[in-house]
């Protein structure tokens, strides 16, 4: 059985449900949900990768890398704004993080 | 001649400008100067015209000037009618306002509101003219109202006495009453005529004639009656005529000369002048003119009664006012227009008299008006003596004097008339003559004869007033003494009104009195074969008998008939009712709109409502808003998915 397209479609739909899922279900940890981030973003990296590889287009390789080193200067602001708001809240359940409503 | 007509309102107008904007730049005496030159300006332009149109034969000027805007066919515009009626009217109110300025200088002569005084007076000259020059309904109006709207600021002139804020609020009320009948009634002639121009009206009153309406469901009336009923109930409440005539008697709390110029010679006869410019409407409907002539004979007659009980010395001639309105109005409803016409310029003439020499004895007795506090002025006031003894002998018809030539041709007018109510009218005029000399004479004898009942003081500092007021009156008294002699055959009988007053023949009186008419002298002389005359004359000699003689006989009549001596002094409890029914009832209803309308519908329903409302529904859309991450997360993504579904399927 040969691995095509379709498969790494798939994958990457399902990892980008799964992230989803972590974000909507989780009430835990803010980690968790920059976690979930982390692996939507890398869900459509796949999809990315595999549509170079199926079109012989290396364009979307090299928007990989571009997306890989946004996504990591995204975590490093990401898990600074973690750390002060745990300084703020002594917390980072999302549950507790509920200031922004009406 | 078009600019001499413009020139004539404007001047007045020019003066009131000047003297109302720059009062205090230009200071007392450019004030008054610049609005008598004004005034006399129109006046000596007035009688131009007047010579003019009397006796230079020239054609009727009717033109539009102005043209403000068409809309839907129907024309505003701004235009003048000079003809035979208008010119009379125009000398009649600029002669008397350029005494009434003159008389001013003296009269206010301590007042601080000196320039506003001027500056209004003047504006109501320019008003009045606006009025009794208007081509068209709707400048009619204008003058209309804007001479109610100076009457308004001047009766309420001291603005810091509470009297004179409650009579003049009380005019502005009673006279909205007539007004709103008066608009009615030109709305009614614009929806069947389609024009508002004097002219076209009249000539498509046939349209009104023919055509029924109904006002309360199930009675039909004839649009021409409601028309002139209508126009004529505007007519009672700015000629005070029963039952609108509660404001006039409480407007004297304003300055004398506006008593003598406003509430006497001018703006209150506005209502005579303008059924008389009607007459080509009233004319085609015999009820109206029954209503007319009934109204004005009770007026004339029974506001004379109170004018027997006042102590006021401007009140009397209030009432007198009152009850030769009611006479004008007599005439009016027994179709003798020119006889209207001509009383109004007589009236105008001994009446502004009257009242200029109430507040000459006003000046010298200190502003004291009660006239049980005066008496045996004559030997103190001279000139103030004898002008007031024209004035009343005009006022009640004494043989050669111009009252006298005026009303003895309505009464004979009414006795010819055979409108129904002519009847009762008759005999109400001519019960009415008694009752002004009575009152009349009894004012006369208590102010300046008799024995000095004012305090010492007072009598210390009397003299006879300064020329500045005293020369107004002279200038008055003239015509007031011979105006009647010289002008009743050019204004009755030699047609001159002719052109601008419609009668139908079966309803000309004045022609039947005119058949007897051999000139003034033997018109003097006919009186003598007629009961007024003895009538004036029984007046004339009761009340010196009962106020020089036996004053004993009014204490006496006084207390034995208490309940006619009550229901005089009350008034006929107009005022009583008015202020318990009408009053009353509005400030009710206007609590209940307050309570329901303002503060329930308004405040609560739609003001506060519609906060409440949205503050509601905020509440319920921000359940929405958590505050919890995944909620919005969730959000966001059924959102796209949503769209995306839509993209993809639809």
């Amino acid at each position: 059985m040969t691995v095509s397209l379709s498969h790494y479609l798939i994958l990457a739909a399902v990892l980008f449900s799964i992230s989803i899922a972590g974000i909507v279900i989780n009430r835990k940890n803010i980690i968790i949900l920059l976690m979930s981030i982390e692996i939507m973003l890398l869900a459509v990296n796949l999809n990315f990768i595999a549509f170079s590889h199926y079109l012989n287009d290396l364009a979307g390789q090299v928007f990989v890398f571009f997306i890989l080193t946004v996504a990591a200067a995204e975590a490093a602001i990401g898990l600074a704004i973690l750390v002060v708001l745990f300084r703020n809240k002594q917390s980072i359940n999302v549950a507790d993080i509920n200031e922004l409503k009406g | 001649m078009e600019s001499v007509y413009l020139a004539i309102p404007l001047a007045s107008l020019f003066g009131a400008v000047i003297a109302g904007f720059f009062g205090k730049q230009i200071g007392r005496n450019i004030a008054h100067w610049v609005t008598i030159l004004g005034v006399g300006t129109s006046f000596i332009l007035a009688l131009v015209v007047l010579k003019d149109v009397a006796f230079d034969g020239a054609a009727v000027y009717n033109e539009a000037l102005y043209t403000w805007m068409v809309s839907d066919g129907i024309r505003f515009e701004i235009g003048f009618l000079v003809d035979s009626l208008t010119a009379i009217m125009m000398v009649v109110v600029t002669s008397v306002s350029l005494m009434v300025h003159i008389y001013t200088i003296g009269y206010m002569h301590d007042d601080p509101g000196y320039q506003r005084f001027f500056s209004y007076i003047s504006l109501f000259t320019f008003a009045m003219l606006m009025l009794v020059m208007s081509n068209n309904f709707l400048q009619l109006f204008f003058g209309w109202e804007a001479v109610g709207l100076v009457s308004y600021l001047l009766i309420g002139f001291w603005f810091k006495k509470e009297t004179a804020i409650y009579a003049n609020l009380k005019a502005f009320m009673v006279n909205r009453v007539g007004d709103f009948g008066f608009l009615l009634g030109i709305a009614v002639i614009l929806m069947y005529t389609g024009s508002l121009d004097y002219y076209e009206v009249f000539s498509n009153s046939s349209r009104m004639t023919s055509e029924t309406m109904e006002v309360i469901p199930g009675i039909e009336w004839s649009v021409i009656t409601l028309a002139c009923i209508l126009l004529f109930v505007g007519a009672m409440g700015k000629s005070a005529q029963v039952p609108l005539h509660v404001w006039l008697p409480d407007s004297m709390e304003g300055p004398t000369p506006i008593s003598a110029l406003i509430h006497a010679a001018t703006m209150v006869t506005a209502g005579i002048f303008m059924v008389a410019r009607m007459s080509p409407l009233f004319e085609l409907s015999e009820t109206a003119l029954s209503v007319v002539i009934v109204i004005g004979a009770t007026t004339a007659f029974f506001m004379g009664l109170v004018g027997i009980v006042q102590n006021d010395i401007k009140r009397v001639v209030a009432y007198s006012t009152l009850s030769q309105l009611g006479y004008m109005t007599v005439a009016l409803g027994a179709s003798a227009y020119s006889a209207a016409i001509f009383h109004l310029m007589t009236h105008a003439f001994f009446k502004a008299l009257l009242f200029l020499a109430a507040g000459s004895v006003i000046i010298a007795m200190h502003h004291e008006q009660d006239i049980r506090k005066m008496g045996g002025l004559k030997k103190y006031m001279p000139i103030t003596y004898w002008v007031s003894l024209i004035g009343s002998l005009s006022l009640v018809g004494f043989p050669g004097f111009s009252g006298y030539f005026s009303k003895d041709a309505i009464i004979s007018a009414v006795h010819n008339s055979s409108i129904p109510g002519a009847g009762y009218a008759y005999w109400m005029v001519l019960l009415g003559v008694f009752v002004t000399a009575f009152y009349s004479f009894r004012m006369f004898f208590l102010v300046f004869h008799g024995k000095e009942r004012m305090d010492e003081h007072t009598r210390e500092h009397l003299h006879e007033t300064p020329p500045v007021v005293t020369l107004p009156l002279i200038l008055l008294a003239i015509p007031s003494a011979i105006i009647g002699w010289l002008a009743i055959d050019g204004i009755l009988f030699s047609g001159f009104l002719d052109q601008p007053i419609f009668v139908l023949s079966e309803h000309d009186t004045m022609a039947t009195v005119g058949q007897t008419f051999h000139g003034p002298a033997s018109f003097v002389a006919h009186g003598f074969s007629e009961p007024a005359l003895y009538l004036a004359f029984a007046g004339i000699a009761s009340s010196w008998y009962i106020y020089l003689k036996k004053p004993e006989i009014a204490e006496w009549f006084k207390t034995t008939f208490s309940f006619i001596y009550n229901l005089l002094d009350q008034k006929y409890y107009f005022d009583k009712f008015n202020e318990t029914v009408f009053a009353t009832t509005s400030r009710g209803i206007g609590h209940v709109l307050f309570r329901i309308g303002d503060a329930l519908m308004i405040d609560g329903l739609v003001v506060n409502g519609s906060a409440k409302l949205v503050g509601w529904m905020s509440g319920v859309v921000r359940q929405v808003q958590t505050g919890y991450l995944n909620h919005y997360a969730f959000a966001m993504i059924s959102g796209l998915i949503l769209l995306l579904g839509w993209a993809i399927l639809g």
